[in-house]
Parts: structure tokens; sequence; C-alpha cells
């Protein structure tokens, strides 16, 4: 017999209005279909009344967590539709703030999926060590969100010599913060339990469904825009792009959590090498023609296509945030699963629809018997035994070496 | 500038489908074809020369409905757009939804936001736009005002009051 | 109030101590949901006076609207808001619940918040810190 079970679209652990027909056959899941429409907000219309210097504020409020790296593709599909070369110093300082969203973006994520899975310790350390990083974005742009550091051919503010040291000792503290993440989740025989094998996603359709960013990295599909059309000054450092092949829940956790390491590295380097000079270029007239912006955001592909009429606004501006592509690979995600899987299959996409809700648990199970803290404590030791005997050897342990 | 591999190689195949072709820089290229042709070319692009599918770009231009087809070749780092016209005002072309799995919901906002049909699509129902969102009103067509159509006051109130209405039964 | 209610006594002191929060999200960017989220979290902290994102609004006094309301939401506003117990406050939370902010013409938009329920406070910034949404439910708690 076939069920229908709605997930939304406002449902205590979707954040933002969602919805999801899940077609079920007992606890099995046989289809799944998606509708969206309680956040769209017509930017595209929006933007064809507004010049392109208030565009820009306009993409900076697509999404609050990407909140760089729209306006970072939008400043690229402009540039590259009227030529322009922007200064050296301001690439840093673009690269800088988007390495610097992204350790944000991937904490956020696992807070949440943390809290997805009921591990709350996670949820409440990942939104403490995310904090810092917040403030650092109000000492250099003095927002802790929507920063509207980016300008076309340039950037609006300058980091200043006196927050570097402060920036070098934020990340820092945060390093040994990520190993220890790393350890407590790569480590520990229950996450592993949970999170393997759920939400298989094959290579092939990693492709077919032209998924992006993390996602498809985790399923063994080797791209990063950062790498493959290199803007800012990603092609001047070094750093590698991670991936895995097993494409499953544990995959992408261990892609996010390996960039913030990344991350730390590429902020490092471009702190020590930003060379002093200009902020901005004059901006000419924008001409007739079309552009094409791309970014790697913290979920992937953002891309901006950009075509002008001579006006000072633009003609059509045409968005694809990284989920647009991302969601809809639950179609192969999901069939097969079962029901209590959804979420964590739907968190480990980072669908953007972010970190607004909470519920208290209401656990239905009856208490058979009284148990003390100790027979508890007991009992949670042996099975952990018991799961570490049967996971020994995984092929994770060795990836922070 | 060099010609790229995956252009020569479509030319060659398509060679009575090609309107145009506009080499902006090494990284973008512009190819113009036929309504026609999108299908197989797409097709092409994807099996054969290993291409990403990024987006379908639709905007209503004087010549009638313009798409553009992205495609990203990451290992050579070059964007390819394939863009073709779809005469108004009946606009109507060929799905690639079963080429490509992804492309299913793309082409679903293109038909709520500018009414564009897509034929043999699987599923084309409503996707971004509010259920109560009157048919035949397409908010990305030039000649529509970039604004609710109920916008004067009284349309207003008369318009939530039906969802109360609604509501309550 | 936002409500004609009359307050009793004890109503008044049922609503001041411990109020539990329901979050609406009706076409926003997230942030302001991120920035609400993160009052929660260890840093500001604002469980240790009681205050509870809880999952259904019927165990809610405070209902936190963000964003511009869009056509589609906007039967799941009036529906959220008649099924909290009254009296309740209303915090329109952002300058897109406000206003509209920059989104403020757009064809899928029908709000602001305060054109279709009544609002208590109101909260602008794009996005309010947290400490400013700290700030909007102490004035609001004050208003009771
Ligand atoms: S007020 Fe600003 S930050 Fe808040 S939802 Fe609106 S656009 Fe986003």
């Amino acid at each position: 017999m076939r069920t229908t079970i709605p997930i939304g679209p406002y449902h205590p652990l979707l954040e933002e209005p969602e919805l999801f027909r899940v077609v079920v056959e007992g606890e099995r899941i046989v289809d799944i279909d998606w509708r969206t429409s309680w956040n769209h907000r017509g930017i595209e219309k929006i933007a064809e009344s507004k010049t392109y210097e208030q565009a820009l504020f306009l993409v900076e409020r697509i999404c609050g967590i990407c909140s760089t790296s729209h306006p970072i593709a939008f400043c690229n599909a402009v540039e590259d539709l009227a030529d322009i070369e922007i200064p050296d110093r301001a690439k840093y300082i673009r690269t800088i703030v988007a390495e610097l969203e992204r350790i944000h973006s991937h904490l956020l994520w696992l807070g949440l999926a943390g809290h997805y899975i009921g591990y709350h310790t996670v949820w409440m350390w990942a939104w403490r060590y995310r904090e810092p990083i917040c403030e650092l974005f109000e000492i250099i742009s003095g927002n802790r969100q929507s920063y509207a550091m980016m300008k076309i051919g340039g950037v609006r503010q300058d980091i200043k010599e006196e927050t570097i040291p402060i920036i070098m000792k934020t990340i820092n503290e945060l390093e040994p913060k990520i190993h220890m993440f790393a350890d407590a989740i790569l480590d520990d025989p229950v996450m592993l339990a949970r999170l393997r094998n759920v939400g298989k996603l094959s290579k092939e359709d990693a492709i077919n469904w032209c998924t992006v960013g993390p996602v498809a990295r985790s399923a063994g599909v080797d791209i990063d825009i950062r790498r493959d059309y290199p803007y800012a000054s990603y092609d001047r450092v070094e750093w590698k792009v991670i991936t895995q092949v097993d494409g499953d829940v544990l995959a992408v956790a261990v892609v996010r959590l390996l960039e913030i390491l990344e991350s730390i590295k590429i902020i490092r380097q471009c702190l020590e090498k930003m060379p002093p000079g200009p902020l901005q270029v004059e901006v000419p007239e924008i001409p007739v023609g079309e552009g094409i912006g791309v970014e790697e955001a913290p979920r992937g592909e953002c891309f901006h296509y950009v075509q002008s009429d001579g006006t000072n606004c633009p003609y059509r501006l045409k968005i694809r945030a990284p989920s647009y592509v991302n969601i809809p690979c639950f179609r192969s995600r999901f069939i097969g699963e079962r029901i209590s899987d959804i979420l964590l299959i739907l968190a480990s996409v980072d669908p953007c629809y972010c970190c607004t809700n909470r519920t208290i648990k209401i656990d239905n199970g009856k208490v058979k018997s009284t148990m003390t803290d100790k027979d508890l404590l007991e009992l949670s030791w042996k099975e952990t035994e018991q799961l570490r005997e049967h996971y020994k050897g995984y092929p994770g342990g060795g990836l922070l070496e | 500038m060099v010609e790229l591999t995956p252009i020569k190689k479509i030319k060659e195949n398509f060679p009575d489908k090609i309107e145009e072709t506009w080499q902006k820089s090494s990284r973008r290229t512009y190819v113009t074809v036929k309504k026609d042709a999108v299908k197989d070319i797409v097709s092409y692009l994807m099996k054969n020369l290993g291409a990403r599918f990024i987006i379908i770009t639709a905007l209503d231009t004087r010549k009638g409905i313009e798409m553009l087809y992205h495609f990203s070749f990451d290992q050579r780092g070059c964007i390819l757009s394939i863009r073709t016209f779809v005469p108004m005002p009946l606009p109507e072309i060929e799905s690639i939804a079963q080429i490509i799995s992804g492309a299913e919901y793309i082409e679903r906002e293109i038909h709520d936001l500018l009414g564009v049909n897509f034929k043999n699509h699987p599923n084309l129902k409503r996707f971004i736009l509010a259920d109560d969102w009157p048919e035949g009103l397409y908010p990305l067509r030039r000649e529509h005002k970039c604004q609710f159509p109920y916008r004067t006051v009284e349309e207003q109130n008369l318009f939530r009051q039906e969802i109360l209405k609604k509501e309550e039964q | 109030m936002s409500d004609n209610h009359k307050l009793t006594d004890m109503s008044r002191w049922g609503l001041k101590k411990s109020p539990w929060a329901f979050h609406l999200s009706t076409g926003s960017c997230n942030n302001c949901d991120i920035e609400l989220l993160d009052a929660l979290t260890p840093r500001f902290d604002v469980e240790r006076f009681g205050i509870l994102l809880v999952g259904s609004p019927r165990h809610a006094d405070i209902l936190f609207v963000t964003g511009i309301v869009t056509v589609q939401a906007l039967p799941r506003l009036i529906h959220v808001y008649n099924q909290i117990a009254k009296p309740c406050l209303v915090i329109a939370l952002g300058t897109c619940a406000c206003t509209g902010g920059i989104f403020d013409g757009s064809y899928h938009q029908i709000g602001p918040v305060d054109k279709i329920i009544p609002v208590d406070v109101y909260i602008p910034g794009c996005p309010p810190k947290p400490e400013a949404i700290i700030s909007g439910v102490v004035k609001a708690l004050a208003k009771i």
C-alpha cells in the first residue's frame, strides 16, 4: 500500500518553507516530489529595475549564508561583460572574505547536522566556534552577516593592518577545534553507524542530476570552480580539492570538515601574500553585451548571467544558486531509504533553508523498567564497544594524517 | 583565439543547424542554433563530449523568447552557451528532461515564469509561483509590471478576505 | 497588545515569565532566521531566561515573523496566527517584515506583516544583531 507523507511547508525541522511529498510503501520511500514558492521573492524581476550598484545589495540578500558568494558571482559576471580587471589587493581580500564565509557556513551546517541526528553537543559547539568568525566579519566590515564588501571593479573596504593579527589569531585558535570535531565525528562508532551508507549517490546520478559543490565532490565528481575557473586569487595560493568516493552522508560530512582546514590554509597564505595597492578600479560604462560569472559558494557553484542593453540597469539577470540543482538529486538518493533517514539526507545537502527553528523532541518510548544512571552508562559503553568492533578498520580513520 | 574542440565537433556534426558562433573570450562561447536541433545538440554535448549542464536562461526579447542552455567543460574551464529563439505568442520547445534529469525543475520554473510550453515534459506542474496566482499571467514577460496583480488596496483586501474565508472552511 | 482581550493579572503574569516563541519565515533571505537562532546558542543564550523556540504555534506566546509575506505564504501566516493561543505577542523581525525592505514592490509580495496581522514590536535591521533581537523581546515584554 502506498501512502503520501507531506513534509513541510512549515515543518519543525525544515527551517525555511519547502514542501516534499514523500510516497512510501511501508517504511521504504518509493518516490518524492519537491515544491517551492513560499520564499519566492521575484528577485530576477526586481533586479531589472535596479542599477548595477543597487543590484549588488539585492543579490547579497538572495541567501543570508552565501551573502558574499552571490555578490562575487555577480561582480564576476559584470566584470566579464565589461572586461574589467580588478586590482591585486582586491583579489586577495575577496578570497579571504569568501573563505571566512566558507568556514562559517560549514560550521553552521555541521551544527545543524548534529541537531538533526539529535547530537546536540555538536550543534552547540559548532555554533559557538562559528561566533568568532561572525565577530571577525564585524571587525572587517561592520556587520555580522551581509557584509557588503564586494563592489564591481574591486572591494568596498580594506582589511587593515591591525586587523590581520586578529584574523590570524582567530583562525589559529579555530584549527585545533576543527581537528577535535573531525576526531569526535569520524571516530565515533555511533555516528558512523548512523551516517554510513545512508542516502548513497552514485557518480552517474551526480552527473545526471547536475549536482555541484560538496555533494558532487563527495560522490567522486572532481569539480571545483575555484580551480577550474580561477577567480580572485585562488590560482596564487596552494590548496587542494577534497573529493570522496562513497557519496553517502558520511562522505559529505568528511568533505565539508576537510574543506574547513583547506580554507584555513588559504586564508593564512593570503594574509601573508597580500600586496599593498588600490582597492578598486574605475568602472567604465557598462557596454551592450552579456556576461557570465561563476563562483564556488560553500554549497557549490553559483552562476550569474547578466545581459545588458547599454543602460545602467541589467536587462536580464539570471541567478542559479547551488541548492537549486542539489536538491533534485534527492529523487535518486531517497528511493529505497527509510523514512527516518529523510531529514538526515536533506541535511546532508545543506539545502540553504537554514537554521531557524527548533523542536522539543518527545519520544514515545514507554519506560519499561527504571534504570539508574550507572546502568545506562554501562549500557552505552557496552554498545559503543560493540559498534567499534563492528566498524573496525573503516577507511575514514586515517584521513587526518 | 584558438577555436575550442567542442565547438569544432558541434560544427562538424550539425553543419546545417548552426546559425552563428561567437567566441567572447577563451572561456566563454555562444552558439546560436535552430530551435528544432536543441535536443540533439544537448544530448550530443552530454553523452559524447562529457559536458556538465548548468542551467537554462530564458528571457523575453523582441525576437521571441530567447533560451540559453549553459554548459560547462570543467576540465578545460570554459562555458558554452547554446542560444535559440522560441517565437511568440505561443512559445513551445522540446523538453530536455529525458536526457538530463536535473533539467526537469528548471523547465518547470521557466514554464511558470515565462509561459514556455515544453513538449514531452514528464510533469509540467506549477512549481515556483503561488497556488492562487492567476493563470496565464507570466511575471518575467516584458509586458508584466513588477507588481502583484492585485495592487490597489481594495483588491488586496478582497484577496485577503477570500483567503480568510477559505481558511475558515 | 495586538488583540482586544482584556488582560487579567493572571494572564499578564503568565505571559511575562519564560515566553516561548514560534518562528515563521514568510519569504526571507534566512539571515534574520539565523540571527534569531544565534541568540539561542551559547554566545547569547537566551534560553537561560526561559525563552525557547517551540515546534508548534499552539505552545507559543511570541510569534516571530520574518520575510516579506509572499502570496503563497499568506494563508499559512493567517493560519498560524489563528492557532496561537491569545493573548500573544507578534514581533516583525528584520526590515523585510517591517516594510518590505529591498524586496518591496515584488510581484510575489503581499505584505508587509502589519497589513495582515497586528504587530506589537518591530525590529529593524538587515539582519538585526542578536543584541537587537534580545532588546526587542525585552521591549515586547515590557508592553504587557
Ligand atoms: S531583513 Fe534583510 S536579513 Fe532579514 S530576511 Fe530581509 S533581507 Fe534578509
